[in-house]
């Protein structure tokens, strides 16, 4: 449409931060651990976003992503996140 | 015992090990660190005989520090009343505990976690619900009922729109995850709460009356156990952040915050109360505020004991753990047991049926000491009551305000409203007063099919199957009346919790506080705070309501802006035949409809009147009347052991007219106006919005209006007939004219829907 | 007559056994035990009911992790053998993900848990739930969920209520059936729905908070009313 942008997707993974406590991950841990074939070692449960943003180009679109992740995504008091393509 | 294999989770946590804190170190420098005083530093090198080592000056960092210690607060806490024949537990063991009869007790209390939800409302107040509910159940009590007290600053901000709704999420998610009802609670707007917003957390359970558990080791030799999560580095200086402003890097403070995880709670409740109905346990403490520390030091100390312990066997969930974050963590859901000599089997076997670790850290010693050791070596040996009960106490000085005494602000000084019905539909739609549905939708107050009176009552009343008694309780406090006249607004709270308790039928037999505050070094904050008690204390004494136990909140204070002095008093009472209970709303077209209690006055001070039309929180609070009070609840609970009243709402925030509006809606959907018509002398703002206290509208079949003038009569109680129940609408007709008349639709519209507009951002 | 004996299912989680355990007691005056999720067996029940709660905190989905429990194997078995399985809030998501009973449940449509009381109308009466009802009878009962946003493809749906498996729709107190009156988005307002066969059921609503005067409403007494002559018949 504008001139000289397209469509990127781009994926965001949000994660706990290492030391921040998962009780859903260690929950879903314990559950498999009692099913013969299922057993993990260990679970830690975090969110995908798929994401299609306009931009000038991939760096652009990347760089976009990020920001949209940091201050909305993501909770900086619990969560790190990735950045994944385009 | 052998040497614990690094725990499961540990092993397999992804990504580098951060370097753990190993504390401030030694000596007075890493005192100051820690929040300790140059003195405090001293005194502690004294009662020691030497000077502290690293981990040790940690331990005193928490133990001493404002929020575990008490040091601002204990001399004037000591002036509450604190005992009754019916008080088995009073403060200072978990939670308080009171005879209610049928052999049973009430264990309840109430605490903040207010700083924690400023850094992250969700988890902040998700925990705070953790926290009181294992207060609750380490005596030995199955948690029956949940209450909270929510300040916020204005909704008109975004972020705090976004603050509530993140502690109304999170407050929710614990308590329905854990299957306790959130029967009442309280929520209220202003400006002073924005950088600093509260979260008052009650819980009430049920205990038999001759098996309350104890924090207290009773036997060298028995063995201590460290049961339910794993420790990790959340929260490190959770005691000290609550015992310190909040400046502009409360960002950088973020790491610390806990996260919750209610269905491990529920586990851990189950196992200890299935392990309380036999005789394993000697003694059973919460892991809190700084967590291992504290528990294992109150515990000995309270016992005459010690303890000793191994870190190394602290099951964890994170790599590298340093001494100082084992014995500071304050990750939640764990809990530390003292198991007789002989139960341990015991007490793997019922924490394996749920899912649970249970795992021996250490036992108790006859010497005295805390003694901890890692790794073989011993880190610390301090003696447990240095840690629990030397902490200094201070008399912090006290300066009256220059502003003081606060100027009454009379009704007939003000303009009356020009359309009156506007000014109803306007008070009525406020934040401050519309109906609080949109929160307590989000809370199961249904669960354990025993709540007799939802949310919206005046107070919320569980039953307990197979007994004829049910218990009632309220949580009430107004800062703005605190913030103008500290005294009388110590008084108003708990008067008001006395009057919401009498108006459903119910004897209150126990209370709990939490004082909210901001610097207690500032000597116009301790005036405030020492006001607050003494005007507390006169009203419980004068009730004879005993306080069994609570908490104090200071430092809640951002940037050198603090909170208005805001005390919140959790009152609970009996009923001791549940069939007796009343209800807040009119019931049936064709009852008569009585206003009952002491006239109105012309005083309009710090009213919610003020606040909505004048944009002001200034004018002295009306005056209360402590007999007045006592005779009116007398009055009410009279009428309602005879049967006589179809409903009761007591009068307080908005007046007469709001609790006019309170009495149209019932919970299950249903609609009853009424026709009201008012004979006045004096100012018809006073009598239509004044909040002048111990007054109540009460309802009643025509048959037993008689049968009520008497009752009131010996009560002397001056009772005037206001009204006739009827219709959808609510009219007033003022010495003959017609003043209001609002449809049941337009007041449903403000009312039911104004605090979710407010929320949503579209007033 | 012989009294039904109701199995009561509980996993870690689940609270609200006590409920239902004590209405069965004392409105029905029939049989009833807990059986805790590790039992491998469910002899000597006669029907089963799955009880509202947060089984395994409804950790990754509500009542995905239950059905990996030892006690879901029986259960399978007593549906299966077409005796009276049921299951309430929790219990009929526990349900879906075992694959006893269709659909899914997304999260409500306002995403927050919602408590209140909500009216239903029945619309079948071939199911342990509604077996003592009158088809378009308008019942008054609590909600309690985060989760309870019924879920199924289109085809699914014309199926399900070309077969009759739908039991209730929220509804206005006249019996309407209507957006406003859904709290939580589910389609075609459905709030409960049964298995082909007719043996399983369950709905989001609570009637094991609605069976006495003192709760605020006696109208789930007509549920459990229902329990108790579909296993008599």
């Amino acid at each position: 449409m504008s001139g000289g942008t397209s469509v990127f997707g781009v994926r965001v993974l949000v994660r706990l931060r290492p030391s921040v406590y998962d009780p859903q991950g260690e929950t879903i841990r314990r559950a498999l651990d009692a099913v013969p074939g299922l057993e993990a070692e260990a679970v830690r449960q975090g969110k995908m976003f798929e994401l299609e943003v306009r931009a000038a180009d991939a760096a652009e679109a990347r760089a976009r992503a990020e920001t949209i992740a940091r201050r909305a995504l993501a909770n900086p008091v619990l969560e790190d996140f990735t950045v994944e393509g385009p | 015992m052998t040497t614990a294999a690094p725990p499961k989770s540990a092993r397999t946590v992804s990504g580098a090990v951060a370097r753990g804190y190993e504390g401030p170190g030694a000596g007075l420098e890493a005192a100051l660190e820690s929040g300790l005083t140059r003195e405090e530093y001293e005194r502690i090198v004294e009662r020691l005989g030497r000077s502290p080592r690293s981990l040790e000056l940690g331990l005193f960092g928490a133990m001493w520090s404002e929020h575990c210690s008490y040091k601002s607060s204990r001399l004037h806490l000591a002036r509450f009343p604190t005992e009754s024949p019916r008080v088995l537990e009073g403060p200072g063991e978990n939670a308080g505990a009171v005879a209610i009869g049928e052999g049973l007790a009430a264990v309840f209390k109430v605490e903040s976690h207010n700083h924690p939800t400023y850094i992250e409302p969700y988890q902040g107040a998700a925990t705070g619900v953790g926290g009181i509910l294992r207060d609750v159940f380490t005596m030995g009590a199955r948690p029956v009922a949940l209450m909270n007290s929510l300040r916020f600053g204005p909704l008109t901000d975004p972020k705090n729109r976004a603050l509530l709704t993140g502690a109304v999420a999170g407050i929710a998610n614990y308590g329905n995850s854990m299957g306790i009802p959130t029967v009442g609670g309280e929520v209220a707007f202003e400006a002073c709460y924005a950088k600093n917003p509260l979260v008052n957390a009650f819980a009430l359970g049920i205990a038999p009356a001759d098996r309350i558990f104890r924090a207290r080791a009773e036997r060298a030799g028995d063995p201590v156990f460290c049961v339910g999560a794993k420790t990790g580095r959340d929260g490190i200086h959770g005691a000290s952040m609550a015992s310190a402003e909040f400046g502009e890097d409360a960002e950088a403070k973020r790491p610390t915050v806990q996260v919750g995880d209610p269905f491990l709670e529920k586990l851990l409740l189950e196992a200890c109360l299935e392990l309380m109905r036999g005789d394993a346990l000697a003694a059973v403490q919460d892991m809190g505020a700084a967590g291992l520390t504290c528990s294992t030091a109150e515990t000995a100390a309270r016992g005459g004991l010690g303890i000793e312990m191994e870190l190394d066997l602290v099951p964890r969930r994170e790599r590298g753990m340093t001494g100082y974050e084992l014995m500071l963590s304050e990750s939640q859901e764990r809990m530390l047991l003292v198991v007789r000599t002989g139960f341990e089997d015991e007490v793997r076997r019922v924490f394996t049926k749920w899912d649970l670790d249970a795992v021996p850290i250490g036992g108790v010693t006859d010497d005295g000491l805390l003694r901890v050791r890692q790794s073989g070596l011993s880190v610390a040996a301090v003696p447990c009551r240095i840690l629990t009960d030397d902490a200094p106490a201070y008399d912090r000085p006290a300066e009256t305000p220059g502003w003081w005494p606060e100027p009454e602000v009379a009704a007939s000084d003000l303009p009356e409203p020009v359309d009156w019905n506007e000014a109803v539909l306007c008070l009525a739609g406020s934040p401050g007063l519309a109906s609080r549905r949109w929160v307590y939708e989000q809370y199961d107050h249904m669960v354990r099919s025993d709540t007799l009176a939802r949310p919206g009552a005046d107070a919320g009343v569980v039953r307990i199957k197979g007994k004829r008694l049910a218990l009632a309780m309220s949580l009430d406090g107004n800062s703005r009346y605190t913030a103008r006249d500290p005294r009388r607004g110590g008084t108003l709270a708990v008067c008001d919790g006395f009057r919401n308790l009498a108006a459903v039928g119910a004897l209150p037999v126990g209370a709990t506080n939490c004082l909210n505050f901001g610097n207690p070094e500032k000597p116009r904050v301790m005036w405030r705070f020492r006001n607050v008690v003494e005007g507390m204390r006169e009203a419980l004494e004068a009730f004879s309501v005993p306080i069994t136990g609570g908490n104090v909140s200071f430092y809640n204070e951002t940037e050198g802006e603090g909170v208005f002095p805001t005390p919140v008093v959790g009152m609970v009472g009996i009923l001791e035949d549940a069939g007796t209970l009343v209800v807040q709303h009119f019931r049936a077209a064709g009852d008569l409809l009585f206003l009952a209690g002491a006239p109105p006055g012309d005083t309009m001070g710090a009213s919610e009147y003020l606040k909505v039309f004048h944009r002001r929180t200034d004018g002295r609070p009306p005056r209360p009347d402590l007999d007045a009070e006592l005779r009116l609840a007398g009055f009410l609970r009279k009428a309602a052991r005879r049967g006589l009243s179809r409903s009761a709402k007591d009068i307080s925030e908005g007046g007469l007219l709001q609790a006019l509006v309170e009495s149209v809606f019932a919970p299950d959907g249903a609609r009853c106006g009424a026709a009201i018509d008012l004979e006045l002398s004096s100012s018809p703002l006073a009598a239509l919005f004044g909040e002048a206290p111990a007054r109540a509208l009460v309802s009643v079949r025509r048959r037993d209006a008689d049968a009520l003038a008497r009752v009131a009569e010996r009560a002397e109680v001056a009772l005037a007939r206001v009204g006739i129940v009827g219709g959808e609408d609510l009219n007033v007709r003022i010495n003959g004219a017609r003043a209001i008349r609002l449809g049941g639709d337009a007041l449903w519209d403000a009312f039911g829907h104004g605090l979710a507009r407010a929320v949503q951002g579209t007033p | 007559m012989r009294r039904t004996r109701f199995a009561v299912l509980v996993f870690p989680g689940t609270n609200c056994e006590g409920d239902v355990l004590h209405a069965i007691r004392t409105v029905i005056r029939q049989d009833a035990e807990l059986v805790w999720h590790k039992e491998g067996s469910l002899d000597g029940f006669d029907a089963a009911v799955v009880p509202g709660g947060f089984a395994h905190g409804d950790y990754l989905r509500a009542g995905s992790l239950a059905r990996f429990s030892p006690v879901m194997t029986p259960l399978a078995e007593m549906a299966a053998s077409g005796r009276a399985v049921v299951g309430i809030c929790n219990g009929f998501q526990i349900l879906q993900e075992a694959g006893l009973l269709p659909g899914a449940m997304l999260r409500n449509r306002s995403l927050t848990y919602v408590c209140r009381d909500v009216w239903l109308r029945a619309e079948d009466r071939s199911s342990p739930l509604t077996a003592a009802l009158d088809e378009g009878e308008v019942l008054r009962i609590p909600v309690g969920h985060a989760e309870g946003n019924f879920h199924v493809s289109d085809a699914a749906l014309a199926a399900l209520e070309d077969r009759g498996q739908v039991l209730f729709r929220y509804c206005d107190a006249a019996g309407r059936a209507s957006g406003a009156a859904n709290p939580n988005g589910s389609r075609n307002h459905i709030a409960g729905v049964r298995n082909e066969r007719g043996n399983v059921a369950a709905l989001m609503p609570h009637p094991d908070r609605a069976y006495e005067p003192a709760l605020g409403g006696t109208d789930g007494v007509r549920l459990f009313e229902s329990l108790a002559r579909w296993n008599a018949s």
